[in-house]
């Protein structure tokens, strides 16, 4: 990383606030920190308003004419529909404890990564316009208007927040910075103003069913490729399906484990585990995206890339689905998916086909995450495995914030992991679990334009990876989130360049005993196995 | 002025008060028509505003879940940190409005040269909290006696815990030393840490004055410059019998006392103090977890506009076929 950001600088932290208060301190775009402005062909392929190309860093955001009325009948609009918001723009006490809970704050200094002060960033603006105190008082109620300088400050600091909720796991009303994002990138999304890098995935997913933009025969491609690398390594070919009528199940999983590694390794392991269960699955091209970059944009947006997951299950007349390792996905699967688009009635309540196991938890959304999945096959003893492979890593698992935060899922993956790497460390408990640190580049900030902020926001789970290395000589970081799996690389290559990052399941298929396999000299990334380096 | 501001307006309102009483001779003003109206403010208000939080509905079940979710049987999961059912919510909703649950997870990241980052608990603002809340219920409890001709048990028994020390006549509460330590901690962090500092709003800084004021004159009259304690029961009796009557020379202090706590009242509804009542309508705290086994329903849900499979199918249909994909049309 030549080109990238000073790691000297990025390593000086300075907490010092400025001399002048927060209302009064013009943001300032840093090169570095932020995304290109979405381009005007994307947002019309999805029909949104004030489609136009735009930069950041120009004066002239060609924003349409009465903008603020439309961002006030928009945020009338929303408190009236979301708890949620209208709540959390109330009762906060600004008691700080989110402060330094948020790593873009840890990493940056900048204040206004604490969660409360950009919070205030939206609530100056509420009280103005929606409370008797701040419509009186004015800035004495910390109230101030909505104006292009604001504007401009909400884009830059709402795409600073990758929404992963570790704010409001310490807040002492629970008020969650993620759903004042939301709003805010709401707002912001019908002047137009999403990034490039969210609004090109959410135009590739909407036509092409998946953010990379793969086309159906792409996909296909890219998948051949890996069950030629399978069939080098384990001598067994193995064959999925596509689109298939009357498949028991749907697989759903990120695109971007069919488009680089070590995604492509996740997807590999979980090809390799279901041909061994011989399960009878189907990929789908149109449903080819487990993420939701809609997520990032608005909630109509969301809703209709998700709906394709529901639909395309309908067509097929699958029994059930299950979905791929990602993280925002599965808070998406959990808590908003059966609301927008269920119920899910044409569907069955999943049972695992090999050990029985009945997915009560499950019943509703009709939809099992591949760890739960795996996890039950362990325990029944239907895998057998051998952890020996693996023992050239020296492991720690990072919990993605939205499975952590969102869902709760936490012991399964770490079972999976005990049962398939013989050495497996934990990083210090208040980085862990519900405490997890983002990767720092969620919500769509994985673009490259803004590697410092994604450096900055990253270094928090690197440190705590470092600490495990040093410590323990910790050499592999495990995830199950693609996003992770992309964007952990980067910062580790940036702050612990020691330390590797893989998905879950590449873990078990490294481990799988496959029947009728060659007798395994490499794993998945076609490195040799432990006690197989001399060959 | 964020902090000036409301400083100089609890001096203002202490002056009113006793300009009002002491010189103009308006008893019954601050003793009845303000206390009446205050508490009218006070109720009707706060209905106002929890009715109007109300009325938004919640239309997507977002709990943030702190711990492992309902799974395997063989998998413990953390019932109260992420409940799945109804008395798990109620456990998780118990935790957090009497103990504070969440604060009492304060960490405190500190930052050293490498760069290297530590954590380490930090229990202050979490027992400067508790202790200030539930000294605050104690005394209000406490202060009911006025209101009672005969003194129930649990407010006998509340004082006599609270006073438990035995020290001093009148019997020292602990509870006034601990709400004013409390408070007083709570007014230092704000000057002293300059991040808590740097958020900090007019409206943060004058509750803090006003209750410190509230509770320094409350102990003042009880334990340094007595006023005619009777005179205060006759007029409470009064006030809650609703034939309110102004007893003579019950002393300047006093009414000082009680005209903060109206403007306490009176400011209650329309402030950040409504966290009382917000704390128990927080989606990510008083929902269950069972998304995925409970469809949750949203009473605006719209249908969007989606690209269909027919409609992906026409723009790949020849690649599909190219590529030995099924297809629905030929």
């Amino acid at each position: 990383m030549a080109k990238g950001p000073n790691k000297e600088e990025l390593s000086k932290l300075d907490y010092t606030l400025p001399s002048t208060e927060w209302m009064d301190t013009p943001v300032e775009f840093k090169p570095g920190t932020f995304c290109w402005g979405a381009k005007g062909k994307n947002l019309q392929t999805v029909e949104f308003p004030n489609a136009r190309d735009w930069t950041p860093v120009e004066d002239d955001w060609k924003l349409p004419q009465e903008w603020e009325g439309t961002v006030l009948e928009a945020m009338a609009d929303r408190l009236s529909k979301y708890r949620s918001f209208k709540l959390f723009m109330d009762i906060c006490v600004r008691c700080g404890a989110c402060a330094d809970k948020c790593h873009f704050y840890i990493g940056s200094g900048d204040p206004k990564n604490m969660p409360v002060l950009r919070a205030e960033l939206m609530r100056s603006v509420y009280r103005k316009y929606f409370t008797t105190p701040g419509k009186i008082l004015g800035r004495l109620a910390g109230a101030r208007e909505l104006n292009v300088d604001v504007l401009k400050e909400w884009w830059y600091y709402f795409f600073q927040c990758t929404e992963c909720r570790r704010c409001s796991v310490f807040c002492p009303y629970g008020i969650d910075q993620a759903e004042i994002t939301m709003m805010g990138r709401e707002f912001l999304n019908l002047l137009g103003l999403n990034t490039d890098w969210i609004s090109g995935p959410v135009a590739n997913c909407y036509m092409k069913g998946n953010h990379l933009g793969l086309e159906p025969h792409a996909i296909m491609n890219s998948i051949e490729g890996m069950i030629d690398d399978i069939e080098t390594i384990t001598g067994i070919r193995i064959n999925p399906s596509f689109n298939r009528k009357g498949a028991e199940i749907l697989f759903v999983t990120p695109s971007g484990d069919l488009f680089a590694d070590p995604g492509t390794f996740t997807a590999m392991g979980y090809m390799m585990l279901f041909h061994e269960l011989g399960l009878d699955y189907t990929w789908s091209t149109y449903a080819s995206e487990g993420g939701n970059f809609g997520f990032f944009t608005s909630n109509e947006m969301a809703k209709r890339l998700n709906a394709k997951i529901y639909a395309e299950a309908k067509r097929l007349g699958v029994k059930y689905i299950i979905g791929g390792e990602c993280g925002h996905m599965w808070r998406v699967l959990t808590q908003y998916m059966d609301t927008w688009n269920g119920p899910a009635d044409f569907l069955e309540v999943p049972v695992s086909p090999i050990t029985g196991t009945r997915f009560e938890n499950s019943k509703s959304i009709k939809m099992i995450h591949v760890a739960e999945f795996t996890a039950d096959l362990i325990k029944h003893g239907k895998l057998k495995l051998d952890p020996s492979r693996n023992d050239n890593l020296k492991l720690t698992y990072h919990d993605s914030c939205n499975v952590a935060r969102g869902m709760g899922m936490m012991e399964e993956p770490r079972y999976i992991i005990k049962n398939v790497c013989n050495n497996f460390y934990e990083m210090p408990e208040d980085t862990i679990r519900e405490k997890t640190f983002c990767c720092g580049s969620g919500t769509g900030l994985n673009a490259s334009e803004n590697m410092e902020l994604r450096m900055r926001g990253g270094l928090p789970r690197a440190n705590a990876v470092k600490y495990v290395h040093e410590k323990h000589g910790v050499n592999m970081l495990a995830n199950i989130c693609a996003i992770d799996r992309a964007t952990l690389k980067a910062s580790m290559e940036y702050w612990v360049p020691q330390v590797s990052v893989t998905g879950l399941h590449e873990l078990v298929a490294n481990a799988l005993i496959m029947t009728g396999e060659k007798e395994r000299e490499t794993n998945l990334r076609g490195e040799p196995l432990p006690g197989k380096e001399g060959n | 002025m964020r902090v000036l501001f409301p400083f100089f307006t609890v001096i203002v309102l202490v002056l009113l008060a006793f300009a009002g009483v002491k010189m103009a001779n308006l008893h019954f003003l601050f003793g009845v028509i303000i206390p009446y109206a205050a508490i009218t403010v006070f109720i009707a208000g706060f209905i106002y505003r929890v009715v109007g939080w109300g009325r938004s509905p919640v239309p997507f079940r977002i709990p943030t879940t702190c711990g492992q979710m309902e799974s395997f049987p063989w998998i413990k999961q953390n019932k109260l940190e992420n409940p799945s059912t109804t008395l798990g919510v109620i456990g998780r909703m118990l935790l957090e409005v009497l103990f504070f649950r969440s604060l009492f997870r304060n960490i405190k990241t500190e930052f050293r040269e490498g760069p290297k980052f530590s954590y380490g608990s930090d229990k202050w603002l979490w027992m400067a909290g508790l202790a200030f809340h539930w000294s605050f219920l104690i005394i209000l409890i406490r202060h009911l006696r006025f209101f009672f001709l005969k003194v129930p048990y649990l407010i006998h028994v509340t004082e006599s815990l609270d006073s438990f020390l035995q020290i001093g006549a009148p019997l020292f509460y602990i509870t006034d030393a601990l709400i004013l330590g409390a408070v007083t901690f709570l007014v230092l962090r704000r000057f002293l840490i300059p991040q808590v500092k740097y958020i900090s709003l007019a409206a943060d800084y004058f509750p803090l004055f006003l209750i410190l004021t509230i509770a320094a004159t409350g102990v003042l009259m009880r334990y340094f410059s007595k006023v005619h304690i009777v005179g205060v029961k006759e007029l409470a009796m009064g006030l809650v019998s609703f034939s309110p009557a102004v007893p003579e020379g019950i002393g300047v202090l006093f009414y000082i006392h009680l005209f903060l706590v109206c403007v306490l009242f009176a400011y209650f509804p329309f402030s950040k103090l409504m966290h009382m009542g917000g704390v128990f309508l927080s989606p990510t705290r008083n929902l269950a977890n069972n998304n995925r086994a409970v469809r949750h329903i949203n009473p605006w849900n719209y249908p969007v506009h989606v690209h269909t499979y027919e409609e992906y199918e026409d723009d790949f249909r020849e690649k599909m076929k190219k590529a030995g994909l099924p297809v629905e049309k030929e």
